[in-house]
């Protein structure tokens, strides 16, 4: 158990134990969720700015929640509405937020490492929403968080990811964390969003989806984005669907206990069959529940200040 | 070196859980609505041992859970990130005469959170407190209703209480810096 960081930036520069303190304390606040209050008072009097520069829809209500139940107040603040439209500068408007005695600075935002430059610009502590495609920190905890809970450990685990690699920070951040807690990472999609460079991170690259799904304990799709890719990367949907979307034929020859992940929002009949989405061993809805587990621990850890966690106060 | 000396051995333990056992049945006269919590760390243990006790004295089995003060502390950004430790509590507190159980009371802080902890669950018909050791130096206006052993102390000193680890005899040091 250790944690001394001021934000939470990405998962590479994690080590296991930070990442496994995470996952303990993330149990239990979802204890506090299951309760008949499930409000606690651990940030009250802080006050949270949510900078959703990129637009999201479930990890801004996901980190807003969280941050109601932990008793903060909060600001939120989205590109359209804001003067980054009238030409304002990133560090201008973090400047000015700061100004307003911020404590904590939840960015989403296309560049990457736009949270890292806020982190060296402010004194408040900032949390990465997702910046381009580096990475998404929350949602590689919540993932490890629902693995761990539903396999018991992660180490030693098969682990594959399937889709567009290539664009998706939740990939990357997946990759690192699954990777520093010891599972075997597979990645598989079209050769075009699935480069061999990913190798040099620890996983092993294939374009067969048979062999890819054979061993997996954990079948990790991810969204097609066509909002992105318009249709340079591979030639159709409908492509992709026939060639690596997850259908019952092929799920039926995973192992029996095998279980689908997805961060959504998935794309029924593109990357997964509409059935399997809402089958038994799809853990879909219980990653939003983690979601807002995990992002409340987050938020309670980093509000931790210097000094040792155990001290004599009774 | 850190100088020590034994405030209470494993039997001088043993004899304090026994009296406020009795002294607990004696104030509260209806064992049906005694439920006892016990605060993480350094109560859960004593708070099983005192139950094993009272459900022995009173025939009856006395409901014990375990409540975790993290997030209602009010020094959260003063020091590192604590440890959350379980929080159980499988019975509902409501009318209960609910015993909160801790180590040591020292600035009565941990208390004070116990309490608003505990407000979550729902509403005993009353509060009570024991402890094993009651140091001094309180900061709140909170006193305990069952107290082990007085022991005066200075601020820079530390209470030690180990209770209830399988490979170490139970025992109370006072250890001087």
């Amino acid at each position: 158990m250790s944690w001394h960081r001021q934000h939470l930036l990405d998962i590479e520069s994690l080590t296991a134990d930070e990442i496994l303190t995470v996952l303990d304390t993330a149990r239990a606040f979802k204890a506090v969720g299951e309760r008949a209050i499930k409000k606690v008072p651990a940030l009250r009097g802080k006050t949270v700015v949510n900078l959703f520069v990129e637009p999201s829809t479930r990890t801004r209500i996901s980190f807003e929640l969280a941050q109601q139940r932990l008793s903060a107040d909060i600001v939120n603040f989205t590109a359209e509405a804001s003067s980054l439209k009238k030409g304002e500068t990133l560090k201008d408007t973090a400047k000015n937020l700061e100004a307003l005695n911020a404590d904590f600075i939840v960015i989403r935002h296309r560049a990457a490492g736009a949270p890292h430059f806020l982190s060296r610009v402010l004194n408040t502590h900032v949390i990465n929403a997702g910046d381009g495609a580096h990475e998404h920190p929350t949602q590689a905890l919540l993932d490890a968080f629902t693995i761990r809970e539903r396999k018991g450990e992660i180490a030693g685990l098969n682990v594959t990811i399937l889709g567009d690699i290539l664009f998706s920070r939740v990939a990357r951040s997946n990759i690192w964390a699954l990777t520093k807690l010891g599972a075997k990472v597979t990645l598989c999609g079209p050769a075009t969003l699935v480069p061999r460079t990913f190798e040099a991170m620890g996983c092993r690259v294939t374009y067969d989806v048979e062999a890819a799904l054979r061993e997996a304990d954990i079948i990790h799709l991810l969204r097609i984005q066509h909002e992105r890719q318009r249709k340079t990367m591979f030639p159709s949907i409908g492509e992709y669907t026939t060639l690596f979307g997850l259908n019952r034929a092929r799920f039926a020859r995973a192992r029996p206990d095998a279980l689908i992940m997805h961060p959504g929002p998935i794309n029924r009949g593109v990357e997964i069959d509409n059935e399997l989405a809402d089958c038994g061993r799809s853990l879909i809805l219980e990653q939003v529940t983690n979601g807002l587990a995990v992002r409340m621990a987050v938020m309670f850890l980093i509000n931790g200040g210097k000094g040792p966690a155990e001290v004599e106060s009774h | 070196m850190a100088e020590s000396h034994q405030l209470l051995n494993a039997a001088g333990i043993q004899r304090s859980l026994t009296r406020i056992a009795h002294e607990i049945i004696e104030r509260n006269e209806t064992p049906a609505d005694l439920v006892l919590i016990g605060i993480q760390r350094g109560g859960t243990a004593l708070a099983g041992r005192l139950g094993e006790i009272l459900s022995g004295i009173t025939k009856q089995a006395i409901p014990v859970g375990t409540l975790d003060v993290s997030m209602h502390r009010d020094d959260l950004d003063r020091r590192a990130a604590p440890r959350i430790h379980p929080t159980q509590i499988p019975f509902d507190v409501t009318g209960k005469t609910v015993v909160l159980v801790d180590d040591v009371l020292f600035s009565g802080r941990t208390i004070r959170a116990a309490m608003d902890a505990l407000n979550d669950f729902g509403r005993p018909q009353r509060l009570q407190l024991a402890v094993l050791v009651d140091r001094g130096h309180r900061e709140l206006p909170i006193k305990a209703d069952f107290v082990g052993k007085n022991q005066p102390t200075a601020r820079d000193e530390k209470v030690l209480v180990r209770f209830g680890a399988p490979d170490q005899a139970d025992e109370v040091l006072l250890q001087r810096s």
